[in-house]
């Protein structure tokens, strides 16, 4: 019934008196690919942050689905099918690059609080785990501590937790920070591959990875946004232009 | 109407005394985000302290120089333990606290042995302030509020007034920062551990002679003041000032009273007799019941308001 | 500090784990029948104990992360439900063997589990561990208060030769009630390891990690912190009902700090970072506290040093240092370092002496001058109140503490060579 995976009406957030979003409105319809992108202090990951449940909105309402999640508890949100990624890596040091990504299965197959099903046993648990881990490249990492992994390979897992649950709604938070060129070029493609029919809305600053995945644009300044379309008429839009070249000019 | 004046009397004295603790122990905990589980500790070697230095030079002067050594003791503690374990995180510090709460105990009790000593009030001091009807308050327990305000007073100047206190706030928020400003950061860590270990060495000083000098007063009133921590609001000075005066007034109220729940219904007129089911829980008396009223007090907060009165700190 | 495995991975080798837990098995059998003097039976059976109780207290702090002042509420009101219900049956009210006591102790612990640990874990991290002596104090003091239940000062008295003998079994002679121990011990041990081996024993250590994450990954971390502490409550309740069985009464310092106190310097001594380390902890400590308070009365303070060293220098416990050995023996590096080790063994002898010279020597003059400050130490009779002693205390202090300082250095140069080494052959 709704095609709009993802919806924000007037969104607002402040911190004190402070304003960081001023009433955003957005509709994502299923299976684009969405970019955000802005100058720094926009206030794109508080954004993501409010959409995916870490704050609390100042005003307005978020739906997914259709269906209101304004309010809800980070979990809550994700049992709903949304899962976010971190701009800061946020994996669980001490266990393997393989336990990483199927704690992040265990929920979405049933498996809830369980103490009673052996872990080893757990055939499909285990077995999406390693069609995850395949897809992200860390095969041959399966049993190495995550903490212990570079920051690249972090990267990769950190997107492998984000999409292992199969979400069909997923927030990346700048997924190629500090990446070189051929690990970008890596991480774009891996992107587009676990992206593939999903809902995919993404922070970035680079602006080659947004012009390559994006199928729309959304530019934020100063926490609203100011342009919304498709990336060719992004690049021409003046506005755009401004708040680029204008905030660059201090 | 006389009960109800000493009590109130006696329980912000008390109160007082548990805010000279439990201000070192949030200053701490707000400066360098440890919890000292071994403030109460310190506050007993404060106690000590004043009595084996008292009798070389008398009480006055060991009320000056017993917190210094106690602020010394906590100086070198943060230098050369807390500083050690710093980097195995929150826990390990945590740990490491209350680690040294045992051990302090454990040699206080090697040095000056299981009972308590005979740390006396000075004669100045000892004897009534004033009576009210026919009750004395003791000039003892002016004199420890006394302490208490004055003390109050020079923190709050301290951190409002001086340089060293601007750079503490500072330190407080961003230490990154300030040590990126030239200030030398873990230095003034070790200031503010000594400085909040000297707090409960002087409240020792105070509190040693006021009630009893003996090895389990710190395990006493240990957990007391982290429930004024927590009931405050975890960070909070102001917190810790009003969960103080709340539970030190809670407490001494309830001890001087005898009401139970089967008074209660016998003045409403349902009788309660030993034949009664679960007649223990009914004629217990509030006098009975007044240790536990602070824990009680703890869980409330938690289901109701968890971060506390004035809590500003999340967890 | 480097960032060591937290499993030793046996997965194609599940002979080794096999064979791990069957030597358990068969030792525990047949300790008793080695050492059969009744001290021996009693300190095994408070081993068996200590590690069941031990191990409860990892699910919290080395598998979830959780630091608690207040585990000793669910062994201890374990007991006294065990204790009570133990009495019902010896007056033939109800009919409950005395072997299933524990049981009894388990659920009524995981049932105070569910009560206290629904308002501990609302919050996490440093006043989660607040709120549990809080509760801790809370139960203590009333264990005090309501005497019908608590029995007061002298706590609650049973008897554990209840009934008809099953097989000759009455509970009786100290090593049946060992046996029975042992039995729970090596249950309890195994459906201890099992759990974490479950989506929730994982998923637990994922909420110690990284809350937000696991957050984010579909899990209510407050339910996941409940649900491993009913569990691990379970367990605790299961050690109070053994100790009920085995000393035969509960007093109120069965809930009281000093037991929370207790449990967490034994597991964390142990090593909280590996499924062993409790156990170690638990015989280590348990050994420590019967065995050294017969000889020093200030071996509480002795225990307390060692708990702010290991803190210090040692937050893996016992256990990370074996495992660290045992990576060395596995490199073929061990040999290189043994001698130093026991250099730095020697000079830390010197310290020790020191220490305890230092120690005994003042709570002779001070606390047990009693018959005067004449005293024995290691067979040597010699006046506390004397001037030489204290020399040689003093002279044993600045030589020791030179030379130990000295080892310790070359020691720490040493291991981190190796590690150097080790770490440019992988790369």
């Amino acid at each position: 019934m709704n095609a709009r995976a993802l919806e924000l009406k007037s969104v607002s957030k402040s911190f004190g008196n402070t304003a960081i979003i001023r009433g955003v409105d957005l509709a994502i319809p299923k299976g684009e690919r969405h970019a955000v992108i802005g100058p720094n202090g926009a206030g794109k990951s508080t954004l993501f942050n409010l959409i995916s449940g870490r704050y609390p909105l100042s005003g307005g309402e978020i739906l997914l689905n259709g269906e209101s999640i304004t309010g809800l508890k980070p979990f809550e949100i994700n049992r709903k099918g949304l899962s976010r990624s971190f701009q800061i890596t946020n994996i669980f040091q001490r266990m393997s690059v393989f336990e990483n990504i199927r704690c992040a299965v265990l929920w979405t197959l049933g498996y809830k609080y369980s103490f009673w099903h052996r872990l080893g046993g757990l055939k499909d648990a285990n077995l999406r785990a390693e069609e995850v881990m395949e897809s992200i490249g860390l095969k041959g990492r399966r049993d190495t501590p995550a903490g212990v992994l570079s920051y690249a390979e972090q990267r990769a897992l950190e997107i492998g937790i984000t999409i292992a649950g199969g979400a069909e709604v997923i927030l990346l938070d700048e997924p190629t920070a500090g990446m070189s060129r051929t690990e970008t070029a890596d991480a774009v493609e891996l992107i587009r591959k676990v992206s593939q029919g999903k809902t995919l809305i993404m922070v970035e600053h680079d602006m080659g990875v947004v012009f390559d995945l994006a199928d729309r644009i959304s530019v934020l300044v100063y926490g609203e946004v100011i342009a919304s379309d498709r990336p060719e008429n992004i690049r021409g839009n003046k506005a755009v232009q401004e708040a680029y070249l204008g905030t660059e000019a201090h | 109407m006389e009960f109800f004046v000493i009590s109130l009397l006696n329980g912000v004295s008390y109160g007082l005394l548990l805010f000279m603790l439990s201000s070192g122990l949030t200053l701490i905990f707000s400066m360098m985000g440890v919890l000292n589980f071994a403030h109460a500790a310190f506050y007993m070697v404060g106690a000590y302290a004043a009595y084996a230095i008292g009798f070389k030079i008398g009480f006055f002067p060991a009320l000056f120089v017993a917190p210094l050594v106690v602020g010394a003791i906590g100086a070198l503690v943060e230098r050369y333990g807390l500083r050690t374990v710093h980097k195995y995180g929150h826990v390990a510090e945590l740990l490491f606290t209350f680690g040294l709460a045992y051990l302090i105990e454990e040699i206080v009790k090697v040095i000056w042995g299981l009972t308590a000593v005979p740390y006396r009030v000075p004669e100045v001091l000892d004897g009534p302030l004033f009576t009210v009807y026919s009750t004395a308050f003791p000039k003892m327990r002016g004199f420890m509020m006394l302490v208490a305000l004055l003390m109050l007073l020079a923190v709050y100047l301290l951190l409002k007034r001086t340089r060293i206190g601007l750079v503490i706030q500072a330190a407080l928020t961003h230490p990154q920062m300030a040590e990126a400003l030239g200030h030398n950061v873990p230095r003034v860590f070790m200031l503010v551990f000594g400085g909040g270990t000297a707090l409960a060495g002087l409240a020792g000083v105070i509190g040693g002679v006021a009630f009893v000098t003996e090895p389990s007063m710190a395990a006493a009133l240990g957990p007391i003041i982290f429930v004024v921590a927590v009931v405050g609001g975890m960070g909070s000075l102001a917190g810790a000032f009003l969960a103080s005066l709340l539970i030190g007034i809670i407490q001494t109220f309830a001890i001087g009273l005898d009401w139970s729940l089967g008074g209660f219904l016998g003045a409403v007129g349902i009788a309660v007799t030993a034949q009664t089911p679960l007649y223990s829980l009914w004629k217990l008396q509030l006098s009975q019941v007044a240790p536990v009223l602070p824990y009680l007090l703890l869980v409330l907060m938690l289901i109701f308001r968890p971060k506390g009165l004035l809590g500003t700190r999340a967890d | 500090m480097a960032a060591a495995p937290s499993r030793l991975r046996y997965r194609p080798l599940n002979l080794a784990r096999w064979l791990i837990w069957g030597l358990t098995v068969l030792a525990m059998a047949v300790l008793p029948q080695i050492f059969t003097q009744g001290f021996a039976i009693t300190l095994m059976s408070q081993m068996g104990v200590a590690i069941i109780f031990a191990l409860s207290y990892n699910m919290l702090l080395g598998q979830g992360g959780m630091l608690s002042f207040g585990h000793a509420v669910y062994s201890g009101l374990g007991a006294y439900i065990a204790v009570h219900t133990l009495n019902l049956a010896s007056s033939g009210q109800i009919w409950i063997p005395v072997s299933l006591m524990p049981l009894i102790g388990g659920l009524a612990g995981a049932f105070f589990g569910v009560v206290f640990g629904y308002v501990t874990t609302k919050r996490s991290g440093t006043t989660f561990a607040m709120i549990t002596l809080g509760i801790g104090e809370l139960v203590a003091t009333c264990a005090l208060m309501f005497k019908e239940f608590f029995g007061g000062e002298g706590g609650i008295t049973t008897n554990r030769v209840v009934g008809q003998p099953f097989l000759g079994i009455t509970f009786g002679p100290g090593v049946q009630v060992y046996y029975l121990i042992a039995f729970w011990c090596l249950l309890s041990m195994a459906l201890m390891y099992a759990w974490s081996h479950t989506p929730l024993g994982r998923i637990a250590n994922a909420v110690r990690d990284n809350p937000e994450r696991a957050e984010f990954i579909g899990y209510d971390t407050q339910r996941v912190r409940w649900f491993t502490l009913i569990i691990s409550a379970f367990f605790a309740g299961i050690a109070g009902g053994l100790s009920m069985i085995n000393f035969e009464i509960v007093t109120a310092e069965n809930v009281g700090a000093l037991r929370s106190a207790y449990v967490l310097i034994a597991t964390f001594i142990g090593g909280i970072g590996f499924f062993f380390g409790p156990i170690i902890g638990a015989i280590v400590f348990t050994f420590f506290v019967v065995a050294l308070s017969g000889y020093t009365n200030a071996w509480q303070f002795y225990l307390g040093l060692f708990f702010v060293l290991m803190v210090m220098y040692a937050p893996g416990g016992i256990a990370s240092l074996i495992m660290m050995q045992v990576q060395l023996i596995a490199r073929k590096r061990f040999r290189r370092i043994a001698p130093h080790y026991l250099a730095a063994g020697a000079c830390g002898l010197l310290l020790l002496a020191a220490l305890i010279l230092t120690v005994e020597m003042t709570y002779k003059i001070s606390v047990d001058s009693a018959d005067g400050t004449v005293m024995n130490l290691f067979g040597v009779q010699f006046d506390a109140s004397a001037a030489p002693p204290w020399a040689v205390a003093i002279g044993l202090w600045v030589v020791g503490g030179a030379l130990f300082n000295m080892a310790r250095k070359r020691v720490a140069r040493i291991l981190g060579e190796i590690q150097t080494e080790i770490l440019q052959a992988k790369t």
